[in-house]
């Protein structure tokens, strides 16, 4: 209780009770805000508590008229199924994950060189197009794929059919659309990152005689990394959960499926087979959760960017 | 605290037309001189070319797209070239009672959806910062656990919950006494129409966004000084009063910011639905993004005409509600 005290956590509602209540009504008071509390983590929690669950449970336990809590006889049957079986005919598991990967991986990689050009350029420079420049981000940033979805697969088949080059039905399409989808929030980022930077750190370094790309990397990088990181890793849940492109980009091509159109695929065609829709349900989860944990906070200021300062 | 910072550093005078201490400060740096040769416009044209060629393009080819008729007909290189149709995709769509409902169902599940959320979250917020340090990060990292799930993973889930015959839902409501909730649940079918399948829809958006709200209040509650409250608790100002007077209108930006973000990504809401209804066939379920998709992708012959036609009403939608977001950021100054 020690914690509530610390004048950090002062906020009027403690104090008021501290001041007038009874030591009987305070303590029912935080009863009930623990309670509270307690029922917000289970219904965060439990959903994804129930998948992993579910996954671990054996296919009489998951049928049975009266579903337990917990997996009585915990099996690795659905994962084994998962990974080493065939979600779809003839595609290995790993050849998804290694196509989500990819595609992830590149696109991010694209994207943090080209939004790390455009947010030195706009945190450090003044130019006629700057305002426009950021009025086009955040318009953008607005407009639903699910609205372009149409015009842009149109576009990639003309290209296809005009040169020859494989657009679509394969990962190059989704590779380019992932890039720019996440290029307008990675470049808001990282102008915060960027400005950040004392210009005098770059003037005490040339006076010692550092060239331009020393300082760009002995200076700038280092102070940039982590919001380059935090920008990456926002880049890489978007891409990696994205749906909608892929399923129209790839159609039968289930070669080149990325995790969550397989996920979607095998659910329409094995609907009742929870167990193994539940453990590849899981292992989607798991990257993005471990990434997430990193930059929870920079999504939160990444996001609403100057209404919450402090 | 952070902030007086950022206030207090003299900004030379800028030469452009923003102060923002940040960028105008940068004039006179070394970067600036050793990137001399490289004007700014080379720097953000990679990033330019790329979203004007990839995503701002295809909004300017969508209105096209919905004034011609175009369908995959039009499409193949050897197909008639797309002809103008007068029009012919928005009448259609407004003398269709079926759109009609789809745009009203549209609009009524994203206004549930975001009330929901709001309320919920900065119900949860206010707790968060109520409770002690220590259980405050423990319901928080649970709360990170349904932000962090991938949509596709976090449908199926729920699909899997109110699965009829032996999902935990139904058969948790079949165990609770027949007064209360009425009995026959265990085969209840929940995704077949669009009242009870828009209620877990509505459930699956909610589960995952109100910890991105909850945080934002969280964030936002403790960057209030704790002085105004004092000088307010001087004054003879309650609990409910100091928040009314003071927390709501300190957090006022950040909840239109929040606001506007909630309705534009849940009026676009499309994998959570693909998953939940699992067909095209129930037009009564459907909301614009899947109409968008099913016109372009699932009929047959697919129509990219009326598909961008409904992608423009979206669209527009979403511009209405954009406008007041760019209000909010040129004034916050993010813009400069």
């Amino acid at each position: 209780m020690s914690a509530v005290t610390a004048p950090t956590k002062g906020t009027p509602a403690h104090r008021r009770s501290r001041a007038r209540g009874p030591l009987l009504s305070k303590r029912l008071r935080m009863a009930g805000l623990y309670l509270a509390g307690a029922a917000v983590f289970l219904f965060s929690v439990f959903p994804v508590y129930w998948m992993v669950a579910t996954a671990f449970k054996p296919v009489s336990e998951i049928f049975s008229g009266t579903p337990s809590l917990l997996p009585g006889t915990p099996t690795l049957e659905h994962f084994d199924r998962v990974i080493n079986g065939e979600l779809i005919p003839g595609v290995s598991f790993w050849r998804f994950f290694a196509n989500s990967l990819t595609v992830t991986l590149a696109s991010v990689l694209m994207g943090a060189v080209l939004s790390l050009l455009a947010a030195i350029a706009v945190a450090r420079f003044r130019f006629r197009l700057r305002t426009a420049f950021i009025m086009v981000l955040l318009v953008i940033q607005m407009v639903p794929m699910e609205a372009m979805i149409i015009s842009i697969f149109i576009n990639f088949r003309q290209l296809q059919d005009a040169t020859g080059v494989q657009m679509l039905g394969n990962l190059t399409g989704i590779l380019i659309v992932y890039t720019a989808v996440s290029l307008p929030i990675t470049i808001m980022m990282l102008r915060g990152f960027v400005a950040a930077v004392p210009k005098e750190l770059e003037e005490a370094a040339a006076i010692d005689g550092a060239g331009n790309w020393t300082i760009f990397w002995r200076i700038l990088m280092p102070l940039v990394a982590p919001g380059l990181v935090a920008a990456s890793i926002f880049a890489f849940i978007t891409a990696w959960n994205e749906f909608i492109v892929a399923l129209t980009f790839l159609g039968r091509s289930t070669d080149y499926y990325t995790l969550p159109l397989t996920l979607s695929y095998y659910f329409g065609r094995y609907g009742t087979e929870w167990g193994s829709i539940m453990a590849a349900s899981t292992l989607l989860t798991i990257p993005v959760m471990i990434f997430f944990l990193f930059v929870q906070r920079r999504m939160v200021s990444g996001l609403t960017m100057g209404a919450v300062k402090g | 605290m952070a902030q007086t910072a950022e206030v207090t550093t003299p900004a030379d005078p800028a030469p452009g037309p923003g102060r923002d201490p940040k960028a105008g400060r940068a004039d006179h740096s070394l970067l600036r001189t050793i990137l001399k040769k490289t004007p700014p416009y080379a720097l953000i044209a990679p990033a330019l070319i790329f979203l004007a060629v990839i995503l701002l393009w295809p909004i300017a080819q969508m209105v096209w797209n919905s004034l011609h008729g175009y369908t995959i007909r039009h499409l193949s290189p050897a197909g008639p070239d797309p002809e103008w149709n007068d029009f012919e995709h928005y009448i259609r769509l407004l003398s269709d009672p079926g759109f009609w409902s789809i745009l009203r169902n549209t609009v009524l599940v994203c206004v549930l959806m975001v009330g929901i959320t709001m309320v919920l979250g900065t119900l949860v917020g206010i707790l968060l910062h109520k409770l002690p340090q220590w259980f405050s990060t423990v319901v928080a990292v649970g709360m990170m656990l349904a932000w962090a799930t991938p949509a596709m993973s976090a449908s199926l889930v729920f699909r899997w919950l109110f699965l009829p015959g032996r999902g935990l839902v139904n058969h948790v409501l079949e165990s609770l006494p027949d007064w209360l909730v009425g009995s026959g649940w265990t085969d209840y079918n929940w995704f077949l129409e669009p009242l009870s399948l828009f209620s877990v829809l509505i459930t699956v958006i909610v589960w995952q966004s109100f910890p991105f709200v909850a945080v934002s209040v969280l964030a936002g509650l403790k960057s209030i000084p704790n002085e105004l409250y004092e000088a307010a608790r001087m004054d003879g100002a309650g609990g409910w009063r100091s928040f009314w007077n003071i927390t709501l209108p300190m957090l006022r930006p950040l909840f239109s910011l929040i606001l506007v973000l909630q309705i534009i990504w849940d009026l676009r809401v499309f994998t959570q639905l693909y998953v939940l209804a699992n067909s095209f066939q129930n037009k009564d379920v459907y909301l614009l993004s899947y109409y968008i998709y099913q016109q372009g992708f699932n009929a047959s012959p697919p129509n990219y005409g009326m598909g961008s036609a409904i992608a423009v009403v979206m669209t527009v939608m979403i511009l209405i509600v954009t406008a007041y977001y760019l209000r909010i950021m040129i004034r916050q100054g993010e813009t400069r």
